[in-house]
């Protein structure tokens, strides 16, 4: 992957401030999931977000749209803090795009319907412009021949780039990834991650929990590795892979890397 | 020590079609009915109860009577064609009175209201049945309660657009409250709105509009109504209503609201408690209870809002199902898009628990169909005992048995049958997820 790596350098993040995470704590039941996180993204930030199963990666980025609920502290996106209003959760939910690790495509649509629903109903924009935009995402994704079929006739490396079409079509801020190729082949697992480089290059902000570590060498301005529900360690990718400071993330370095 | 050849493939091998099959009847016979001493033993004792069957029915549906005036002509010309012992089926009984059957005590000269209404109603569901027809149709479906009520009970042209203006007042309302006050709420703002034009505002201004321009057409009264007529009025009306109202309650069973939820619960379980015959009787005083005093409840309505709540508890049911069969990721995604609840439902959910419904839903449609002969004991002419009732009180039919029933029998089966291909049809139409 290191070939494909993209050029820091050029690479811009903004004083802007996307995800503003305080303090925050969520429980399932009794079971202390995530426990005081904070963390700051800024806008145009890669983040790769690693860790053991369980360790509560994904229940962090949920909570950044709203799908899950977190009991104390504070999220603010964009400037629009997560609380019980719908109101408010609706707007985030709009600016924030999200790719599932099973796609989670809707079977019933055709591709194009698939990627121009939220446009119609959420954004209100006339049925012509939303497919015009989604013809253009899709090509972006390079499978504009495949709109008129059904998600059930494409392979799982395309069906992850038409839902990040998808998401991308409601023209979100912010983009989450969690665990976007955990499901493919490893052969289409390329496919997607190019479609996702590309995305950065554009300057996009993204949130990305994945074990791709070649991914994360070549993209990610900064790494977090969670356990437990904590943050552990956070570090630029050169300095989280080859000076790991504590001694989980060590460990878990040499199962992932090693063998 | 197994030995082998290194080997390496030079040019890659072209599909060839797969080796001919055997085909043809022997062969499908001897894989599907001879193909073990088990299957053969069934096959034969199989052919031998179809035999025996047959040779009992097919003399007697050979010996047919068409034309006749009583069951005793009916069984003189058998004995007199066939033989003193033959016995023989008496169509001439259905040649007789089929109108009955169909129409009830509707009267003869207006046969063509409920004929007209019939083909109309053909139109009215067919851009329902048929997505490909052009959905302007869909207007003329939507009105088409409205005319066929007219059709059937005649009376003022005023007292059906009313009632449309009553559903106009709830749209109204729902429009204005809706982006305010969130669907449900306004929803019931609405129905409060339409109730209380319908109880109040219905009956004076109809018969003020019709003083004016007078649109009126003969009264027919509800028991004047009978035979397929009633079943069809009262299948398809309930039929219609139930399947909106079962996907508001599996909603409302799955709702994070607890009122909401255990109200539908309630209400599933205790329809579902209690058979529906019990409703049919007890609703009749129940309803009387309710409603101000002198309003007569018509009874036909009063049987068709029971059979209606009676089919949406077990449809609601079926769709939670339906519901329970969607991958959470589904829900997750539409979120996700900043979809909100009810765009959700409508647009992501609802589409595929339908779908996966259907054949439940179906199920509940042909029970609800011939649910609708229970109207019997409510005092109703059905098409299976009231009708046939009437017929064998007739002095020149009295004592026949298997022909009104295999008559009616036939009809219910045809239309019934008609509804399962149809929802197989659909199904194989809306198959999408190709696994
Ligand atoms: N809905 C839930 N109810 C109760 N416990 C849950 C729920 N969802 C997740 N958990 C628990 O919360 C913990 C964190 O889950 P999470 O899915 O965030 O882990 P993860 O880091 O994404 O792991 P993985 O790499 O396996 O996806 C796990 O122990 C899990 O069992
Ligand atoms: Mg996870």
């Amino acid at each position: 992957m290191a070939e494909q790596a993209i050029d820091l350098s050029k690479m811009t993040i903004s004083d802007e401030v996307a995800v503003q995470i305080s303090n925050m704590n969520k429980w399932y039941g009794q079971f202390h999931v995530l426990r005081d996180v904070n963390m700051t993204v800024h806008k145009g930030e890669r983040i790769v977000i690693c860790g053991p199963s369980g360790s509560g990666k994904s229940t962090l980025i949920r909570c950044i749209n709203r799908l899950e609920e977190h009991q104390s502290g504070q999220i603010v996106v964009d400037g629009t803090e997560l609380t019980n209003d719908l109101k408010n959760i609706d707007k985030v939910r709009s600016e924030v795009g999200m790719v599932f690790q099973h796609f989670n495509l809707f079977p019933h649509l055709t591709i194009l319907e698939n990627c121009t629903l939220a446009p119609i109903w959420v954004r209100k924009i006339p049925k012509r412009e939303a497919e015009e935009t989604a013809m253009h995402f899709l090509s972006k994704v390079k499978i504009p021949d495949q709109a008129h079929k059904y998600p059930g006739q494409l392979s799982g490396g395309q069906q992850q780039r038409v839902a990040i079409a998808r998401s991308l079509c409601m023209r979100p801020r912010i983009m989450l990834f969690d665990e976007p190729t955990s499901a493919l082949d490893p052969e289409m697992i390329k496919e997607v991650l190019d479609t996702m480089i590309s995305l950065a290059e554009e300057g996009m902000t993204m949130l990305c929990v994945t074990h791709e570590m070649g991914f994360a060498q070549a993209v990610a301005n900064r790494v977090i590795f969670m356990d437990k529900g904590q943050i552990v360690e956070q570090n630029s990718p050169r300095e989280f892979f080859n000076n790991p400071q504590s001694e989980r993330t060590k460990l878990f370095l040499s199962q992932i890397l090693g063998h | 020590m197994t030995e082998f050849t290194p080997f390496v493939r030079k040019d890659m091998l072209e599909p060839r079609d797969p080796p001919g099959n055997q085909q043809g009847p022997i062969a499908w016979a001897r894989e599907n009915l001879f193909s073990g001493p088990m299957n053969t033993v069934l096959t034969l004792l199989g052919i031998l109860a179809v035999g025996w069957l047959a040779l009992h029915i097919i003399p007697w549906l050979m010996h047919s009577v068409w034309n006749a005036n009583s069951l005793s002509e009916c069984r003189a010309i058998i004995a007199q064609t066939w033989g003193p012992d033959a016995t023989g089926a008496c169509w001439a009984m259905v040649r007789e009175r089929w109108h009955q059957y169909v129409f009830g005590f509707y009267p003869m000269d207006l046969y063509w209201r409920p004929t007209l209404a019939f083909l109309l109603m053909l139109v009215a569901i067919a851009p329902v049945l048929y997505q490909s027809l052009p959905r302007k149709m869909m207007w003329f479906t939507a009105l088409y309660p409205f005319i066929c009520y007219w059709l059937l009970w005649g009376g003022t042209l005023w007292a059906p657009i009313v009632v449309l203006a009553g559903f106009g007042l709830f749209a109204l309302a729902f429009r204005f409250a809706a982006p305010k006050l969130g669907v449900p709420v306004s929803a019931g703002l609405g129905l409060l709105a339409a109730a209380v034009w319908w109880l109040f505002v219905q009956t004076p201004l109809s018969t003020a509009l019709n003083g004016i321009i007078p649109l009126s057409i003969r009264d027919v009264d509800s028991d004047q109504f009978g035979g397929f007529l009633l079943s069809i009025v009262i299948g398809i009306t309930a039929i219609s209503a139930s399947l909106p109202m079962g996907i508001l309650l599996a909603l409302g069973r799955k709702s994070d609201m607890l009122l909401v939820k255990s109200l539908s619960v309630m209400f599933i379980e205790f329809i579902r408690g209690v058979p529906l015959i019990t409703l049919l009787f007890t609703a009749s005083l129940l309803l009387q209870y309710f409603l101000p005093p002198g309003s007569n409840f018509d009874i036909i309505l009063r049987v068709i809002i029971l059979v209606t709540l009676f089919a949406a508890a077990y449809i609601a049911e079926v769709i939670r199902g339906g519901l329970a069969a969607l991958p959470r990721g589904q829900y997750e995604a539409a979120d996700a898009l900043g979809l909100d609840y009810w765009q959700a439902q409508r647009l992501i959910i609802m589409p595929q628990a339908l779908k996966i419904s259907i054949p439940g839903i179906v199920s509940s449609f042909i029970g609800l169909f011939k649910d609708t002969t229970l109207v019997a004991f409510v005092g109703l002419m059905d098409p299976l005992k009231g009708i046939t009732a009437v017929v064998r009180a007739d002095i020149n039919w009295k004592g026949i048995y298997w022909e009104p029933y295999i008559f009616a029998g036939t009809i219910f089966f045809l239309i019934c049958f008609g509804m399962s291909r149809y929802s197989m049809w659909l199904e194989r139409k809306l198959k999408t997820d190709h696994r």
